[in-house]
């Protein structure tokens, strides 16, 4: 049973490409507005056997990497605090909604102008875009712990400590783990639009790149095709990590 | 000297007035059921022993001190269970003890006798989502007594269970709870007597109504026989007719 779900995904996935690769021959469309997939699959081996690829991968992967794990911290530590202290939750969490529901992405002109074009405007990015679906996420599990459980702490003579580490957390842990999956997502297009706005390589400037001086279609879908590579990537190390915390959590 | 002394306990929840002036003793060992309307306040009553509520006047003293959350000297059992769901039996009954500072290996020691005492040797490394809901029970149980109290505060413990299994729980009761004394709050009057040596109605007016002798003392076997003589029905029927009085007060 577990094989065949397993394998539909898979069946889908290889009749649409079949639809795809046909239907452009069939229709004869032009390479520059849609290549076929075998054009794609060709041109982003030959991408990382020139070196091209790894060379606009490694900047982006950074970016996600050092931007989110940042991002996530800062987005805990935020929500933790908001979750369990009522005076800070009322006097901060009016500026929090205001600054999840301003788009983030509008302010990499500002940061870009700010931190320059290189590596840490981009980090900005994707740690601003984290921060808030974490922070958020994090606030609304620690505080909406059950009142029973806390009660039940509180007569076994928890600390306020104890009652974080032992109850608060683990009970929040599926909330704060989905506010990370989305956030998880949203670091990969935060790096990606970071690197529109300037820089001399990441995915996203080589999206620019072949869609412009390169004029190489197959290029910019190979690279859309690296780009979603990178976003599965880290929603599954997200997956990854909240399978090994519940381990260690029971 | 008493274990539990309550004197002249009074608790509002704003304007709501819930206990009045209520005293009671408890002597250690001994076994005390309290029956009472909803609402009438026991569930406060427990709380307010247990220190996690502060009385409006009055107050409570416990082993010779004020009570206070989070002492020792106090298991509850809960309603619900309250079994945190991410730790097995074994872990949900280590947690008092990792609480005050119990290394893990001698708190696994200790919360597994815990279990067998109560019955529930079996599910070690069960989740407490796989577990019936008389199991649960039995390991609340374990986990109220894992610290070794002097006082056991059960509030309706047994609610949620079907009959047959509620009957076998109130005929170990007695045996399970290792010596410590009991407040066990209850709707039901069999079990109130199965289980206490003093059984006492709460009013709707916040204080105590009536107070009855329960079948405690009496052999494990013989306390069911004893419900059903004469002398039981009689007090079985005094309780309910307060019970009834109290409720339509
Ligand atoms: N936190 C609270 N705030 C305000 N009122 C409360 C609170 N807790 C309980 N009350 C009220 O106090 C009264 C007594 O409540 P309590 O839970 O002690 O009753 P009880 O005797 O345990 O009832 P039951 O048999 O239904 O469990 C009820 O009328 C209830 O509505
Ligand atoms: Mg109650």
């Amino acid at each position: 049973m577990r094989r065949l779900s397993q394998l539909t995904p898979v069946a889908v996935a290889a009749l649409l490409l079949a639809a795809w690769e046909f239907g452009v021959r069939a229709a004869a469309v032009p390479q520059f507005i849609l290549p076929a997939p075998s054009v794609i699959a060709v041109r982003f081996a030959e991408a990382w056997a020139d070196g091209t690829m790894l060379r606009h991968l490694v900047p982006t992967v950074t970016e996600v990497t050092v931007g989110g794990l940042l991002g996530g911290a800062l987005g805990l530590l935020i929500g933790v605090t908001l979750g369990l202290s009522g005076s800070a939750r009322r006097v901060v969490s009016p500026y929090l909604v205001a600054a999840q529901s301003t788009p983030i992405l509008a302010l990499g002109p500002v940061l870009v102008l700010w931190l320059g074009p290189g590596l840490t405007a981009k980090v900005a990015v994707c740690a601003l875009i984290t921060l808030f679906p974490v922070a958020i996420s994090t606030l609304v599990a620690v505080r909406d712990v059950d009142a029973g459980t806390l009660e039940l702490m509180r007569s076994l003579g928890a600390t306020r400590w104890q009652s974080l580490r032992y109850a608060r957390l683990p009970a929040a842990r599926s909330g704060i783990l989905a506010g990370a999956r989305v956030a998880a997502t949203l670091a990969v297009v935060g790096a990606i639009v970071g690197e529109w706005l300037g820089g001399t390589a990441g995915l996203g400037v080589l999206l620019n790149l072949a869609r412009g001086s390169l004029f190489d279609t197959p290029l910019l879908f190979a690279d859309l095709l690296q780009i979603a590579i990178v976003g599965v990537s880290a929603y599954g190390l997200v997956l990854f990590a909240e399978r090994v915390l519940s381990k260690k959590i029971a | 000297m008493p274990i539990l002394q309550v004197e002249g306990l009074s608790h509002s929840y704003g304007e709501r007035h819930v206990l009045r002036s209520l005293s009671l003793a408890i002597a250690a060992g001994e076994s005390v059921a309290l029956l009472g309307a909803n609402g009438s306040g026991k569930s406060t009553l427990l709380r307010l022993v247990a220190g996690l509520l502060t009385p409006t006047a009055g107050r409570v003293v416990l082993v010779g001190s004020a009570a206070a959350a989070g002492r020792p000297e106090v298991g509850i059992v809960f309603q619900e269970s309250r079994l945190l769901p991410w730790r097995t039996v074994l872990r949900n009954v280590t947690l008092p003890l990792e609480l005050s500072g119990e290394s893990l290996p001698s708190a696994r020691t200790i919360a597994e006798t815990a279990l067998k005492r109560v019955g529930a040797g079996g599910l070690l490394d069960r989740s407490p989502a796989e577990i019936s809901g008389g199991e649960r029970g039995r390991v609340a149980l374990a986990r109220a007594l894992v610290r070794q109290p002097s006082l056991l505060l059960l509030d309706e413990p047994f609610a949620a269970l079907d009959a047959i299994t509620r009957a076998r729980l109130d005929d170990e009761l007695p045996e399970l709870v290792a010596g410590a004394a009991t407040l066990l709050v209850t709707h039901d009057v069999a079990e109130a007597l199965l289980v206490a040596d003093r059984v006492l109605m709460l009013g709707a007016d916040g204080a105590i109504h009536l107070e009855v002798p329960g079948l405690r003392s009496l052999p494990a076997a013989e306390r069911r026989a004893a419900l059903l003589s004469p002398d039981g029905a009689a007090r079985q029927t005094r309780l309910y007719a307060a019970l009834d009085s109290v409720s339509h007060a």
